[in-house]
């Protein structure tokens, strides 16, 4: 038996490119097992952050990622921590990708003091600065110029890094994203601007949003590529195209369409079937589903049982349990440390609460 | 030395380019235009297009932009051609400048410096010709400053560089080309103003006035007016809107018990009303009258001359509000 294969995806669609790779990719069992977990984990974070909700231990907004995650994993697996990484409001899988532990996001969801964010950030704010993650940002399209200085940052430094700037179809009508785009590409700039294409801006569909829904055109004049983002080897051939593509020369951008689907609504308040039918969800979870295609190449190619991922599937449960009692465990921030993180450095000397008298004078 | 404040800035973002070569200067016609104001006049040849580097007229791109590269580990410093045009841009200096180190439970940090001239300017109406002092200084995570004089506008400008977190610095175009002296100190190349202090421009024993930017002049020449009348003014030059000096503001009223502030902004929820209710607040019982304040007028800004004019404090308007305060003193 072997323990490598060529495997063939969707072929990448390219807008203005002249070179995009095969649509074949060359992968061995340990990755695929790999890739397996990873995407099974993701899964099963949201799926008990979604359980905590409905508990009421998670608060306020929150926007699950199962189904898209092929894309963050694909990702990870070609560029470097090194590169940058910015997204929007729908950033939990890209903080535990870039080696935050479940147990730390989940204590930011319940806003405790080991969350990530000391449980100042909640759901949509997470940052690792040491790997290069700048967030969770919640305000739509307004991570996308951050994404491009963080590029500009790169190319000034001349660390050899990009930055790979994510936004959904529902961001990708706001006219900071082309101003974002005409800078990247008169300076140059090591930029991806990645689509996470989920067919819905909240419960607006592309085609009612969006007058040309092929978002990786939609760079004009920057060249684009389309990859099918429910294809985990696919976004990671993809990636390592993009990474050499923004690399070269001086550096240059690219937009790249990552097309998936989201199974649960926008966020908790969105049951998500007023817009479109449970039939819809129910045909995307069967067939193109990207852990249960997955399960079956694995399967296929004889590199494990079905038992045998049954058995991984058991054992990231118990470890998503055992994070999400770590983080339950923790304790919420204690109310001195209100005032902190607001400047660094410094502090500015009084600090206003709720009236004059219960001010902090530092 | 006798220097202008276009000057003054000038000298100030070339010395901290040369000290931190993550300094950059980015904007509207900053490069090869030499600036619409000349505020950077002859550092793009200094330091090249890397360096210095005009921007697309896109504030809300290039603002999200300047906010990235500092979030990314370098120090930009983002000229708005005026502040009018930072509406373009507020989510990004606001949301994204002023809030992810808070967010981020102190990870990420945005030492971006975004300036600029604020405030009325002359005969160019009313989408051009008002003070974002009060809107940028009710963001906790941001710091507001305002320079008057050259040692202000060098002090503080270097301070905000050197800041680790992002600031707006408002400058004032009607200040551009006035000269005044700076002494050996404020020329040092480290030569900084600290944030959040005030200055006292002229002690007085009578009644305080607070103020900011170009009415700190007129603040003094009503002062001059006053002393003739016999009335002893002392004028406080914030310099920092946020943080600003309270300590400075609590003693001087102590003193004088009378105050009045001055701002060229709208009345409403400006400078004024938050240094007023603070001053309430907490030295509410050294006041012989109660404070006022002296305002731009609750009116878009007309062009015409004349009218313009009604909606600006002006010298005698100083001096009319502060006799009368004073009336008995």
């Amino acid at each position: 038996m072997s323990t490598t294969a060529v495997i063939e995806f969707t072929p990448f669609k390219g807008y203005k490119l002249d070179d995009i790779p095969d649509n074949k990719i060359e992968v061995t069992k340990d990755e695929c097992m790999k890739y397996f977990r990873e995407m099974s984990l993701y899964r099963r974070f949201e799926i008990m952050a979604d359980t905590l909700y409905k508990q009421r231990l998670i608060r306020g907004f929150c926007h699950l990622y199962d189904g898209q995650e092929a894309i963050i994993t694909g990702m990870d697996a070609a560029v470097e921590h090194s590169d940058s990484l910015i997204t929007s409001y729908r950033c939990h899988a890209h903080q535990i990708s870039r080696g935050d532990t479940p147990a730390n996001v989940y204590a930011e969801l319940l806003g405790r003091q080991t969350g990530c964010s000391k449980g100042k950030g909640g759901s949509m704010h997470m940052y690792r600065s040491k790997s290069n993650f700048f967030g969770g940002n919640g305000i739509v399209g307004a991570q996308v110029p951050l994404g491009a200085g963080l590029g500009f940052s790169h190319k000034y430094k001349e660390d050899g890094g990009i930055a790979i700037s994510m936004y959904g179809d529902g961001a990708a009508n706001q006219g900071q994203v082309f101003e974002a785009a005409n800078m990247a590409a008169l300076w140059k700039l090591p930029v991806a601007f990645v689509c996470e294409n989920n067919q819905y801006g909240m419960g607006t569909s592309v085609e009612r949003h969006a007058f040309n829904s092929d978002f990786y055109t939609r760079g004009h004049y920057i060249p684009g590529i389309w990859i099918d983002g429910m294809d985990v080897l696919a976004v990671k051939k993809g990636f390592e195209y993009i990474k050499k593509y923004c690399n070269e020369g001086e550096g240059r951008p690219i937009f790249v369409e990552c097309q998936t689907y989201r199974y649960h609504g926008h966020s908790m308040s969105d049951p998500g079937i007023s817009y479109r039918t449970r039939e819809e969800v129910q045909s995307v979870r069967k067939g193109r589903d990207c852990i249960e295609n997955m399960r079956n190449l694995i399967i296929d190619q004889e590199w494990a049982e079905p038992d045998e991922l049954k058995a991984i599937e058991k054992e990231i449960r118990k470890e998503i349990d055992a994070a999400v009692k770590e983080a339950k465990a923790a304790t919420e921030l204690s109310g001195d440390k209100l005032t902190e993180d607001i400047y660094k450095g410094e502090y500015p000397p009084f600090i206003r609460m709720i009236d004059e008298k219960t001010s902090i004078q530092y | 030395t006798e220097m202008t404040v276009r000057e003054a800035l000038n000298s100030a973002i070339e010395e901290e380019m040369k000290r931190d070569d993550k300094v950059f200067l980015m904007g509207e016609e900053v490069a090869q235009y030499d600036g619409a104001y000349k505020v950077s006049k002859g550092l793009w040849a200094k330091f090249g297009g890397d360096r210095v580097i005009d921007t697309p007229i896109t504030e809300m791109g290039f603002a999200g932009l300047a906010v990235g590269a500092a979030m990314g580990g370098l120090r930009p410093i983002c000229e708005f051609m005026t502040w009018n045009f930072s509406m373009q841009a507020i989510d990004q200096v606001v949301n994204s400048a002023g809030k992810t180190l808070y967010m981020s439970g102190g990870d990420v940090s945005a030492p971006v410096v975004f300036r600029g001239p604020n405030g009325p300017a002359a005969a160019v109406a009313a989408q051009h010709s008002q003070c974002y002092a009060a809107w940028y200084s009710s963001i906790p995570g941001l710091k507001v400053v305002s320079p008057y004089d050259c040692e202000d506008a060098r002090g503080l400008l270097k301070a905000s560089i050197r800041d680790d977190n992002p600031v707006c610095f408002l400058e004032n175009e009607l200040l551009y080309g006035s000269s005044f002296s700076v002494d050996d100190a404020a020329m040092s190349p480290d030569f900084l103003v600290d944030i959040g202090k005030a200055k006292i421009m002229r002690e007085g024993t009578d009644i305080t006035i607070v103020t900011f930017s170009k009415m700190v002049g007129f603040a003094v020449e009503a002062a001059d007016i006053l002393a003739q009348k016999g009335i002893s003014v002392e004028v406080i030059n914030l310099r920092s809107i946020r943080p600003y000096d309270r300590d400075a503001i609590i003693k001087s009223v102590i003193k004088t018990n009378r105050l009045v502030t001055l701002e060229e902004g709208f009345p409403q929820c400006g400078i004024g009303a938050e240094i007023c209710a603070f001053a309430c607040e907490t030295v509410f019982d050294y006041f012989d009258c109660p404070p006022e304040r002296i305002t731009g007028a609750d009116v878009p800004m007309p062009y015409a001359q004349g009218l313009e004019e009604k909606c600006i404090p002006q010298v005698n308007d100083i001096v009319r509000v502060i006799s009368r305060m004073c009336i008995g003193k």
